[in-house]
């Protein structure tokens, strides 16, 4: 069946806006705003410099030589986007969000989170910017992210908790959305990720093609080519595409996506979308999801709160359709062994979610030359992670 | 004339004002659903909206939430509701047509949920996630086959209004009001303004819904457009009388339509 010919923001078959016309002219609204702005030199200027010197842009490039000769294989550097402020990637895109929303006359910032980690950036933005900022944020998440919730009471930002559904991430998404149907002339949704109706998958996308932006150059200054191998985590996957972005053209490179097993990609414990769900349209998109036969959408589950998500961005749907990017499941024991790795190897504790892709990289790298090169995204810092991983590891630690 | 444009007259062909309430199937038992749609029926229903449950219905406020939990929660599915139509059309031919989200459709297949609801006899189909831009994935296959993809407008909709309304058919849902699905105590959006400007581009019939919840409002905003819809107000007395619910559905039901009906 063809799309509507009006349809937009498509990415081969997925994307599109599938949403209540009750938001309709918010996204509209917003996407001749960002059409408007994103080329507009003021603008550009003014989210550069917040990205340079308040967030700490550029990240750094690391070539992590003790892991390179543990492994014995490919080089690998780390794309540090844990050290960015707020300790993150989401970063880049709340500020672009924010510093548009602000443009477009609006005066309050809602967002969805999961870890907390989203919550905190958008709560951060708002309060550089003099924004009113309510954070959802589901029950189960709020009681395993306790401090991320203060983090963002701290920062002004009120935190409301989703008792719908399963209390998690994709409940979350869907109150926020309920309250933007109820509230939009003087509310932005902060979207957190590379999902939901169009203009929010390719204009965070642009928000975070930074990433790869910097690591292709950083790449070629240090190494005089192109990497062999790009890897990301996905969840809805906003690090990931940021991170594959400037290399989509280069056919030699290969991107990799690390997706959540949780307990294993044949179990219902899982996340891993790409891997084992169906093409679907849910939370305003068409993309692959976790659901059964009648379409109802799968409890997921994964270590990673982060990950913890049944949908994937319509623009890695595309890419996994041509074949340009893989995508590969990721189990919670093989990412805990990755965070402690990197821990002693490196002395850098990356986030749970990020130590998806440093799991996979532990693999992949044996199997290449030793003239090759593997970039790795560490999206996040691990610091909210420690007492997970220790409960995880048997300790009786409570934050 | 389609069953839906029948369902906005006196059964001889005059024009009347159209009471059109809404169940989740399922809830609280598919049983007890069967009862409620034949007793909407005989208490005046002119039409009515079957809902497919959904894990995560975003347009909805809590009640109607809780009605998709409540089914869920026996593992109500896509062919169990089909299933209950096809037992409540052996009793009574009132208009009906499915409420669900573009997911439930769209993973049975479209083709085929739109074979399955011709086959039933099922009149129209409503996609509150499935707006202008996107509609004609579904509303071709529908209307191919005779069955209306019913088109929302929203207070926020303004100048997209006359264009939704231009390719609308069975009827145009006039959400009332911001916000999610639940009773309000009042109603701000001008209406009226909404009404006209589809009138301007279609005889289509415009319907009222969203907030709706005493036969005095009902009987207003049909006074305003061609008809009213309650969901909340129905789903909240399910919610509370559970498996003895048709009686009082089946009053409220009957104290509406007589209201929208003299409208």
């Amino acid at each position: 069946m063809s799309n509507s010919r009006s349809s937009r923001g498509r990415f081969g078959v997925h994307g599109g806006q599938y949403i209540p016309e009750t938001l309709m002219s918010a996204v509209m609204e917003l996407e001749e705003a960002y059409e408007r702005y994103k080329g507009d030199s003021a603008f550009t200027a003014e989210l550069s410099a917040l990205l340079n010197d308040y967030a700490g842009r550029p990240s750094l490039l690391y070539y992590a030589a003790n892991m390179t000769r543990d492994l014995g294989g490919a080089r690998i550097y780390l794309k540090r986007e844990d050290l960015n402020h707020t300790g993150a990637h989401k970063i880049n895109n709340v500020l672009g969000q924010a510093l548009l929303a602000r443009r477009m006359g609006k005066t309050r910032l809602i967002a969805e989170t999961g870890a907390g980690q989203h919550g905190v950036a958008t709560a951060t933005a708002a309060a550089l910017m003099g924004m009113e900022c309510v954070v959802y944020m589901g029950v189960e998440d709020m009681e395993r992210q306790a401090l991320n919730v203060y983090r963002m009471r701290l920062l002004g930002a009120e935190v409301r908790g989703v008792s719908s559904g399963t209390g998690t991430l994709k409940d979350a998404v869907s109150e926020t959305f309920r309250e933007w149907t109820a509230r939009i002339d003087d509310t932005h949704y902060c979207l957190g990720s590379v999902m939901g109706p169009h203009p929010f998958p390719t204009m965070v996308r642009d928000f975070q093609a930074v990433i790869s932006r910097e690591a292709r150059e950083q790449c070629l200054a240090e190494t005089g080519r192109l990497p062999d191998a790009v890897l990301a985590c996905v969840g809805g996957g906003s690090n990931a595409i940021g991170s594959f972005y400037h290399f989509i053209e280069d056919e030699g490179v290969r991107l990799i996506g690390c997706e959540a097993a949780g307990r294993g990609a044949d179990t219902a414990e899982t996340a891993a979308t790409v891997t084992v769900g169906s093409v679907g349209i849910f939370h305003g998109m068409k993309s692959y999801f976790c659901q059964d036969a009648y379409g109802q959408i799968a409890p997921v589950y994964s270590i990673s709160a982060g990950l913890d998500y049944p949908g994937v961005g319509p623009e890695h749907a595309a890419l996994a359709d041509a074949g340009r990017a893989e995508y590969v499941p990721v189990t919670d024991d093989a990412a805990v062994e990755a965070f402690e790795y990197l821990s002693r190897m490196e002395g850098v504790i990356p986030a749970i979610e990020s130590a998806h892709a440093v799991a996979h990289a532990m693999t992949l790298a044996p199997t290449m030359d030793a003239d090759q090169t593997i970039i790795v995204t560490l999206s996040g810092r691990g610091d909210k992670d420690v007492a997970a991983i220790a409960r995880y590891r048997g300790e009786d630690l409570h934050e | 004339m389609s069953n839906i444009a029948r369902a906005f007259t006196d059964g001889r062909g005059a024009p009347r004002k159209a009471f059109i309430p809404f169940v989740t199937v399922g809830d609280p038992t598919l049983p007890v659903s069967e009862e409620l749609v034949v007793q909407m029926a005989e208490a005046g229903a002119d039409l009515i909206e079957l809902g497919i449950p959904f894990s995560d219905p975003m347009a909805e406020g809590p009640v109607i939430q809780g009605a998709n939990l409540r089914a869920r929660a026996q593992g109500v599915t896509t062919d169990d509701v089909f299933a209950l139509v096809s037992r409540v059309r052996r009793r009574t031919d009132v208009p009906l047509a499915f409420m669900t989200y573009a997911n439930v459709v769209h993973s049975y297949g479209i083709e085929r949920f739109a074979d399955a609801q011709a086959a039933l006899g099922m009149d129209g189909l409503i996609l509150p996630d499935v707006p202008f831009e996107e509609k004609e994935e579904f509303s071709l296959p529908l209307a191919e086959r005779g069955i209306d993809l019913v088109s929302l407008i929203a207070p926020t909709s303004h100048e997209r209004i006359r264009q939704i309304a231009r390719s609308a058919s069975g009827f145009v849902y006039c959400v009332s009001s911001l916000g999610v699905t639940g009773t309000r105590e009042r109603i701000t959006t001008d209406i009226a303004s909404m009404v006209a400007l589809v009138r301007e581009v279609t005889d289509t019939p415009v319907a009222v819904g969203f907030g709706i919840s005493t036969p005095e409002q009902a009987a207003a905003m049909a006074a305003l457009s061609d008809g009213a819809i309650v969901g909340s107000a129905i789903v909240g007395l399910i919610e509370r009388h559970g498996e003895d619910a048709a009686g009082p559905v089946g009053e409220l039901v009957s104290r509406m339509a007589e209201a929208v009906h003299a409208a």
